[in-house]
Formats: structure tokens, C-alpha cells, sequence
């Protein structure tokens, strides 16, 4: 290097946000003010077409935190919405437990029945390990049927003293002039749109952290994660476990807007694992954002399609195969691709910042 | 103690349906590597084909499945050669969702097409005829006939596997695909041949799925569960470790049955898991996954 002149120096470093992301964030906490404050000028079908969506869509994120992150394919999630549900039930009807601390409870019994059923069929790999968990969910599912204080075979339902006394009912009843029923609504409104929230967050804060990062390498190509020291068993167990504990909480909540519950209804494969998957397909799998928009997605057909019965879930399953050939990132995946768009910066990017260099 | 014996028989028997069930998955797992979560519900289909084609022509079923099978061999021929052979690759989650995909459009097209009732294959005598053991114990002709197939189905299929030039050509590509393609084999044209020979042993499947217990358009999912279950207990890469898996899962069943009716599929089921539980490959493994 001559005399005189300065060599350009070049600094780097890790940005995960960007200009889109951090509007994003902005408009999202707009949002969440909105959806918070929506039950005082909203009818109670929105409310109740609302909670539907929330919980789909924080099921599709469980679903894409196992399958589009940790390589878990599992067609057995619905053992733990409907173990969900009837903990909820026998912790409430049998155990004079309030209901607002039932889910929770029922968060605990998945995640700690999950690591025994995990035991087993990790043993299974791949594809295997998919119809492996749809066996264990029929156990569960015909189990439950045996259990005689919880209606067997055809079910039971929540008292009226259950239901009501979720706290705060008495609350929401004064503040927007309602009935019970209605008031029953908001409140579990208000907890499906908190659980959402709280899985969105909880996805989101995994991703960015140090295991998150472990588990897009897992995503990416396991072996050559394995082979820079991620402990691939340990990571997703972790996973498995922890969605476990979230889809058991969803599950409670689901059945206590529901108030009846019964085997077939609780462990329905088509209901809680068919429509996640082609939600979290659809939308885009191994993204945030891509169950958020598949499950809008899957809300509108729902709402608009439904009534066409069989001739829907036909228009569903081609759908979800057209999607998975042409499309394999999903609708998001087509837009972000194009845009380089991202709303949940969960990517670290190198951002070389060029320097002219007139320091010594 | 003959009440015992009797579910040990009838286990056994009941072992030859899932065998049937569990030989085209093995088949198409064996080959292709696809683990097909519709399979369940093209047995049923083919149900309902053997049904419609035995319907129509006033026919017996043993005579429409031999009118069905061809169809259906070229039904499955060119579902894996439109379809299927576009999902295989280093990633699971294709084959996996479009088969889900395919289960669902299927359960619901048969829901559009015969309705939600049960039907079954009526076949006259032969139905409850049955062939008396001695003690209390009879065996039924077309249980029998079941098993018996099974055996045939599998003696057939490893002729195939072990004597013909496409049997070479399925190992090939089983073994290893790349090197099978340099060697000059069409990998579409023999998926898609794998895939129409395991749809003649869905239709085989079917027509006794059908002559046994009733069947209705949403019964294919526990079918897929109960195929799976004999194809993992019996060990992967062997059709003759399929057909124990499946006499293992059915003596299970029949055992649980006798201790209380309504443990019957929950025991087979937990059967399974505890299989997996001390031998995760299996009882008779020949194959690395």
C-alpha cells in the first residue's frame, strides 16, 4: 500500500429488522389495540367467528414451530387439543377447579405426557414418525372413551356454574350491558386473542434466540446441523414438548367455548391437525407469517364455502396439493420471495456499511 | 381354554386382512419410499369400485375385482406417474401432505358420490359358510380365503421382486436411485408400475375388507393406521415380516376382544407401541431405513 492514500475500511454487522418489519410492529400493536377494545362495538357473530380464528391460527403456529422448524411432521396434534379439552373438563367438573386455572393446568398434564409419548415414537423417523403420532392420538382418543366420569364414548358437557365462573364475567357483563352468554364470549375472546398473542410472541422470542437458531439450521439440512454441534434429539424434544404444552392450553380453551365435549369431536384428526396443516401449507410452512395469512386464508373459506360441505374439503385437499407442487413456500413465500418482505425479522442478515476511511 | 384357542385362530386369520392391508404400503415404502397416507382410503375406494362394478353387471364381487383390477392398475400407474413421482425428493413433506391431500378429496368424493351409508359385498353362500374344527371351533370360509390370499398375494409378489426384469428394476431403484437411472432405467415408468401393481393388491385388499364387515367412505384412516402398524411390527424391507406383523396385530385385536369388547383395536393399537417401545426396527427387520 503506497504512501498517502487510506485503504477503505469496511464495517459489519448483524441486523435482523428492517424498515418493513419495524412498521410492521407498529401496525401490529395498532392492531392488537383495535382487537382488545373490539368486543364493545362488535355483534357477537365477529366475536365469535373471531375466537375461531385466533385458535386456528395459534394452532397452525404449534404446528409450524414442530413441522416447519424442528422437522417433526406430526398428523397427531389433535391428541393433545382434545387431552387439552378434557383436562379442562375433569380438572372443572370433577376437581372444582376455576376454569381460568385449568388451562393452564392442562398446559402442564400435556407437556408432561408428552415426554413419554415422545419416548416412543421419536423412535419412528420421518414419514413413519407422522402416522406413529396419529396412532398414539387414537390411543388418547380411545382411552378418553373408557373413562365413564367424563361421558365415555358419547361425551359430557360443562355445567352453567363451570362456565360462568370464569372470572371477570360479572365485569364484562356491567361494562358492555350483556348476558351471560355473551359475556361468556368476550371473556373467552379475550383469552383465545391473549393465547395467540402469547404463542406469536413465544415463536417469535424461540426463533430469534440461540436454540431458534438451531432450529432454522434443523430446517435447513439436519446433518449438516448435527455436524456443527447442534444436539438435534435435545432441540426437538424441546420443541415437541413445549408445542405440547401450548396446544394442550389451546385445546382447553377451545373446549371451554365449546362446553361439550366428546372422544370423536376432541381427537378429530381432520379438525385439529388436516385444516392446521393446510393452513401452515398453504400460507407458507417454516415462517411466521405464513400461518398468520393461511389462516385468514382458511377462515374466509370457512366462512364463505362451508356450506357446500364435502365439495369444500374437496376444494381444500386440491388446493393444499396444487399449493405443495407449484408453491412450495406457500402465498407467503410467493410475496416474501418476490418483496424480500419480512413482518417478523427472525433472519440475521450482514449488513457491510462502507466506510470512506479518513480515520488513521 | 377352547374360547382361547378360538380367538388365537380367528386372530390369526384376522392377521390375513391386515396383511393385504399392509402389503401395498410395504410395497410403495419398499420401492418408492413413499409412505402414503391415502392408502386407507383407496382400499376403501376400491371398495366401493369392486361394489359399483359388481352392481352394475349383476356380477359376484370374486368376478368384479377381476374386471376392477385393471382399472385400478392403471389408476395407480397413472396417479404416481402424474402425480406422486412429482412429490419424491430429499424433502418428506410433499409426498406426505398430497397423500393427506389425496385421503381427504377421496373420503369426500366417495361422501358425494355413495353417501355416508355402510354397504357391504354380498357374495351369497359363501359368506357365512364355514368349516367346523371340531370342540366349538368353526373357521370361516372367507376368513380363510383371506389368509390364504395373503400368502398368494406375497409368494407372487417376490416372484416379481426375484425373477422378472421389472422385479430387478424395483430392487434397483430401491437400492439406489441414482445409479439405477445410469444404468438406464426409466425411475417414472417403474414407480408408476410399482404403484398400479400395489393398487391390484389394494383391490385384493378391498374385496375382502368388503366381503368381511361393512364398510362406509370414512373407515379408510384406521385402515391406513392398522396396515402401518403391521408393516412396522413385522420390520420394514420384507413382505413375509408384513404378513407376521399383520397375524401379530390381528391376534392382538382378537385377544384384547376377548378379555373386553371394547378393548379390541385400543390393544391392537398398544400392541404396536410396545413393539416399538423394545424393537423400534421391527421383528423381522431386512431393510435400513
Amino acid at each position: 500500500m503506497e504512501a498517502g492514500t487510506t485503504t477503505p475500511k469496511r464495517s459489519y454487522r448483524i441486523e435482523t429488522a428492517d424498515r418493513v418489519s419495524r412498521t410492521a410492529a407498529v401496525l401490529a400493536a395498532l392492531l392488537l389495540l383495535v382487537l382488545v377494545l373490539l368486543p364493545g362495538f362488535a355483534g357477537r357473530n365477529l366475536i365469535q367467528d373471531l375466537i375461531f380464528l385466533f385458535y386456528m391460527m395459534a394452532l397452525a403456529q404449534c404446528w409450524n414451530l414442530l413441522a416447519g422448524y424442528a422437522g417433526l411432521i406430526s398428523v397427531g396434534q389433535q391428541a393433545f387439543v382434545g387431552l387439552g379439552g378434557y383436562v379442562l373438563f375433569a380438572l372443572t367438573l370433577i376437581g372444582g377447579v376455576n376454569p381460568l386455572l385449568a388451562v393452564p393446568g392442562a398446559g402442564i398434564v400435556a407437556a408432561a405426557l408428552a415426554l413419554p409419548t415422545a419416548l416412543i415414537v421419536f423412535r419412528l423417523r420421518g414419514a413413519y414418525f407422522a402416522i406413529g403420532t396419529w396412532v398414539v392420538a387414537e390411543v388418547y382418543r380411545l382411552v378418553f372413551a373408557q373413562v365413564k366420569p367424563l361421558g365415555g364414548g358419547t361425551g359430557t358437557s360443562l355445567t352453567p356454574t363451570v362456565t360462568s365462573s370464569v372470572p371477570g364475567i360479572e365485569w364484562i357483563k356491567t361494562l358492555f350491558d350483556v348476558r351471560t352468554p355473551a359475556a361468556r364470549d368476550i371473556a373467552s375472546y379475550w383469552l383465545a386473542l391473549a393465547l395467540l398473542v402469547a404463542t406469536l410472541v413465544f415463536v417469535y422470542l424461540v426463533l430469534r434466540s440461540r436454540r431458534g437458531l438451531a432450529l432454522g439450521a434443523i430446517r435447513d439440512r439436519e446433518s449438516a446441523a448435527a455436524s456443527l454441534g447442534v444436539d438435534i434429539d435435545r432441540i426437538k424434544l424441546a420443541a415437541y414438548v413445549a408445542t405440547a404444552a401450548m396446544t394442550g392450553m389451546l385445546g382447553a380453551l377451545i373446549y371451554l367455548q365449546k362446553a361439550r365435549i366428546s372422544p370423536d369431536a376432541a381427537f378429530s384428526v381432520l379438525d385439529w391437525t388436516a385444516y392446521v396443516i393446510f393452513i401452515t401449507v398453504i400460507g407458507g410452512i417454516g415462517t411466521i407469517e405464513g400461518p398468520v395469512i393461511g389462516a385468514i386464508i382458511f377462515y374466509l373459506m370457512q366462512r364463505y364455502l362451508a356450506d357446500f360441505g364435502a365439495w369444500y374439503l374437496i376444494l381444500l385437499g386440491t388446493l393444499g396439493i396444487l399449493v405443495m407442487l407449484f408453491a412450495p413456500r406457500g402465498l407467503w413465500g410467493l410475496v416474501a420471495g418476490r418483496y424480500g418482505l419480512t413482518l417478523f425479522p427472525t433472519r440475521r442478515r450482514l449488513v457491510v456499511d462502507e466506510d470512506d476511511g479518513n480515520r488513521p | 381354554m377352547t374360547g382361547f384357542l378360538d380367538a388365537i385362530i380367528q386372530g390369526i386369520l384376522l392377521g390375513g386382512l391386515y396383511a393385504l392391508f399392509a402389503t401395498g404400503l410395504s410395497l410403495m415404502f419398499g420401492v418408492m419410499r413413499l409412505v402414503n397416507l391415502a392408502h386407507g382410503d383407496l382400499i376403501v375406494l376400491a371398495a366401493f369400485a369392486i361394489l359399483a362394478v359388481a352392481e352394475k353387471l349383476g356380477a359376484d364381487p370374486f368376478v368384479a375385482v377381476l374386471l376392477a383390477a385393471p382399472v385400478l392398475f392403471a389408476i395407480g400407474f397413472g396417479l404416481q406417474h402424474a402425480l406422486l413421482n412429482r412429490t419424491l425428493g430429499r424433502d418428506l413433506l410433499p409426498p406426505l401432505l398430497v397423500t393427506f391431500g389425496l385421503s381427504i378429496i377421496i373420503q369426500n368424493g366417495l361422501l358425494q358420490a355413495f353417501s355416508a351409508d355402510s354397504r357391504r359385498l354380498r357374495s351369497g353362500a359363501i359368506e357365512t359358510a364355514s368349516i367346523p374344527l371340531g370342540g366349538d371351533i368353526a373357521v370361516g370360509v372367507v376368513p380363510l380365503l383371506t389368509l390364504l390370499s395373503a400368502i398368494a398375494v406375497i409368494v407372487v409378489l417376490n416372484l416379481i421382486f426375484y425373477r422378472t426384469a421389472i422385479g430387478r428394476a424395483f430392487r434397483a431403484t430401491s437400492d439406489d436411485l441414482e445409479v439405477a437411472e445410469l444404468m438406464g432405467i426409466d425411475v417414472n415408468r417403474t414407480f408408476a408400475i410399482a404403484m398400479g401393481i400395489a393398487f391390484v393388491v389394494i383391490a385384493i385388499a378391498a374385496l375382502y375388507l368388503g366381503l368381511r364387515a361393512n364398510f362406509d367412505p370414512t373407515i379408510g384412516p384406521v385402515r391406513l393406521l392398522y396396515a402401518f402398524e403391521a408393516v412396522i411390527i413385522g420390520g420394514l424391507g420384507s413382505f413375509w415380516g408384513t404378513l407376521a406383523g399383520g397375524v401379530i396385530l390381528g391376534l392382538a385385536q382378537t385377544i384384547g376382544a376377548r378379555i373386553d369388547p371394547e378393548w379390541q383395536i385400543l390393544s391392537g393399537h398398544l400392541a404396536f407401541l410396545v413393539v416399538l417401545a423394545i424393537r423400534p426396527r421391527g421383528l423381522f427387520p431386512r431393510a435400513v431405513d
